[in-house]
């Protein structure tokens, strides 16, 4: 809670400098996610519902977006992908904050052999391209909405546990971790009360980035076909459809990704304001 | 030289730990492997069969060292589909698809560093907002969306390009059109991540002590830039290049899709979709393989921008 209210004071501070860019991200966001949260309220259509005799009719009055090759309503489809694609971007940025976190303030303050073995693994992961090793995964574990999770968190453990580790290593030899196990804190304490806090913003500000790209890599699974299986709606499975017919139906592929751009530009604006607020050394130059 | 030398050398556990967890991932499959290629209606002698020509029926550790051992000989396994030599399936596309890296590595400088530079020099004026909105478009773009984008405005509707990139057979200039849409889609990605890098590394550079000292003693402003600053910061444009070459590949993997160009590309989405599982994993070797090269290549660049590495 305490450092959701530090992370809740960066983002003031952050807002007060201005930054337009990240306003506008910042506005973009919340529309995104209020139209995911009423979908049912805003969506004119049933997002499932089939009507052959209106299929692949481009956008009019009745049809904002058009409909798709099942004659289902483009803009209601959309409305509820929103849904997946922000629920599948948060779940799995929160698994692998979570997890990667953990393992790096754990291998920072262990050190020793652990650490070493720890950096490699992250190391090779790092260097191995995200979007692959999210293929191999989702594939081995077959098409699936917790499967798609498990897969986009794997990719983004690495960077997470290079975060916390960093300033881990600095943290713990500070006097004030000395002067706590000098009254008899024990290492889980440390770790917990005296380390974690003092890194805990700065993780959850590249959250933002990378919940970015969690979302950028959780449409392009569902558009090779590794993602959640139709009918359900989802942006990217949205443009796998919509780029079978391209050649009649234009709308069906361009709509879902100006969903799928404007999502992540506006974690990418919002996660760039961030991060120039919480960088010291940008702030002095500035 | 002998710096070259130890680099390579240090690539090869480097390899190996990959190729394991390559093998580890592959064969983790939940259930028996048999049966999920060949589907619920598979008889218990074709399951036998599949079993004893993927080599499942042997203990893991013979699993794996067989795996190695191809390796080394270069064998990659026997597509499970075509049932022809993966490294051969793999051979007869490369070309399409290291003309694409290059090309799109072209574009990805051409446009990004200049764009970089400008927006440095000018800093907080127009065109560096400008440069850093388009830094940011692009980073958010995922490739797929733009390659359709990009399909559709300048090969549906105003037909300059293919809407297939054929880039076998045919003259040159059929070579040139089938490459450019492509190369345009994934090098104005790239050069996002470049043009931003170039900035930042230019503005730490701009605010030495040794560029007022040239600019004191009457050094012309380009010549400065590109002399003087330029080629102190170009180290993190060759760390974000090198880093950049993961993203590549996936982004290729998507645009390959959508301009349905023969390619490494087309040739993993081929084995997701019929569960060639050798066929997957000797391409993730392949790519695994061009990562090291990568992470290889970047390093002697280091070395060849910076003499303090080659004689450390």
């Amino acid at each position: 809670m305490a450092a959701l209210l530090l992370h809740m004071r960066e983002t003031t501070r952050f807002l007060s400098r201005g930054g337009v860019f990240a306003w506008i991200g910042l506005v973009l966001l919340a529309a995104i996610v209020l139209v995911a949260l009423f979908a049912p309220l805003i969506a004119p259509y049933d997002p499932l519902e089939q009507d052959i005799v209106n299929r692949l009719l481009p956008p009019s009055p009745e049809f904002w977006l058009g409909t798709d090759s099942y004659g289902s309503d483009v803009l209601s489809r959309i409305i509820y992908g929103a849904r997946i694609s922000l629920f599948v971007g948060l779940i799995s940025i929160l698994i692998a904050m979570t997890i990667g976190t953990a393992l790096g303030v754990l291998s920072g303050y262990i050190g020793g052999r652990f650490d070493a073995f720890v950096m490699a693994v992250v190391d090779l992961m790092l260097s191995f391209p995200s979007l692959l090793l999210g293929m191999l995964v989702a594939a081995v574990l077959g098409a699936s909405l917790e499967n798609l999770i498990i897969a986009i968190a794997i990719t983004e453990i690495a960077p997470f546990v290079r975060l916390a580790r960093a300033p881990t290593l600095v943290l713990k030899e500070q006097e004030f971790v000395q002067a706590a196990r000098s009254v008899g804190c024990g290492h889980g304490r440390i770790m917990r009360v005296h380390i974690l806090p003092n890194l805990i913003s700065e993780i959850l500000v590249m959250g933002s980035l990378w919940m970015a790209t969690a979302i950028r890599t959780e449409a392009s699974l569902s558009f090779i076909g590794l993602g959640v299986k139709p009918p359900i709606a989802t942006w990217g499975g949205m443009i796998r459809e919509g780029f079978e017919n391209i050649l009649e139906a234009w709308w069906l592929a361009v709509f879902p990704s100006v969903f799928v751009f404007l999502t992540v530009l506006a974690l990418n604006l919002i996660g760039d304001g961030l991060r120039d607020a919480t960088d010291p050394k940008l702030r002095q130059r500035d | 030289m002998r710096y070259a030398l130890k680099r390579i050398l240090l690539g090869v556990p480097t390899l190996l730990a990959m190729f394991t967890a390559i093998f580890v991932i592959i064969r983790v499959v939940p259930g028996d492997a048999a049966a999920v290629i060949l589907g619920d209606q598979a008889s218990a002698t074709a399951l036998e069969a599949l079993r004893v020509e993927l080599g499942l029926n042997q203990p893991l550790s013979q699993q794996y060292l067989g795996f190695l051992g191809g390796l080394l000989q270069g064998d990659l396994g026997t597509s499970l589909v075509t049932k022809r030599p993966v490294l051969e399936e793999a051979l007869r596309v490369l070309p399409n698809t290291l003309e694409l890296a290059a090309a799109s590595i072209i574009v990805g400088l051409a446009l990004g560093m200049p764009l970089g530079i400008y927006a440095a020099v000018h800093r907080n004026a127009w065109p560096d907002y400008v440069g850093r909105l388009f830094s940011l478009v692009g980073l958010s773009l995922p490739a797929f969306v733009s390659g359709i984008l990009l399909l559709l405005a300048f090969a549906i509707q105003l037909r300059w390009f293919p809407v297939i990139g054929t880039s076998q057979g045919g003259g040159l200039r059929e070579r040139f059109l089938g490459v450019a849409l492509p190369a345009l889609n994934l090098g104005i990605i790239m050069s996002a991540y470049v043009a931003r890098v170039t900035r930042s590394s230019m503005l730490s550079t701009l605010g030495e002590d040794y560029v007022r000292t040239a600019r004191a003693k009457g050094v012309g402003p380009s010549t400065l830039v590109l002399r003087h600053v330029l080629t102190n910061s170009l180290m993190p444009i060759i760390t974000v290049v090198g880093l950049y070459f993961g993203t590549l590949i996936g982004n290729s993997v998507l645009t390959e899709i959508v301009f349905n160009r023969p390619g490494l590309g087309r040739l993993i989405l081929g084995a997701l979709n019929t569960r060639d599982y050798t066929l997957l994993q000797g391409l993730m070797i392949i790519f695994a393989s061009f990562v090291v090269l990568a992470n290889l290549l970047t390093d002697l660049a280091y070395a060849a921008v910076d003499p303090r590495i080659r004689t450390a």
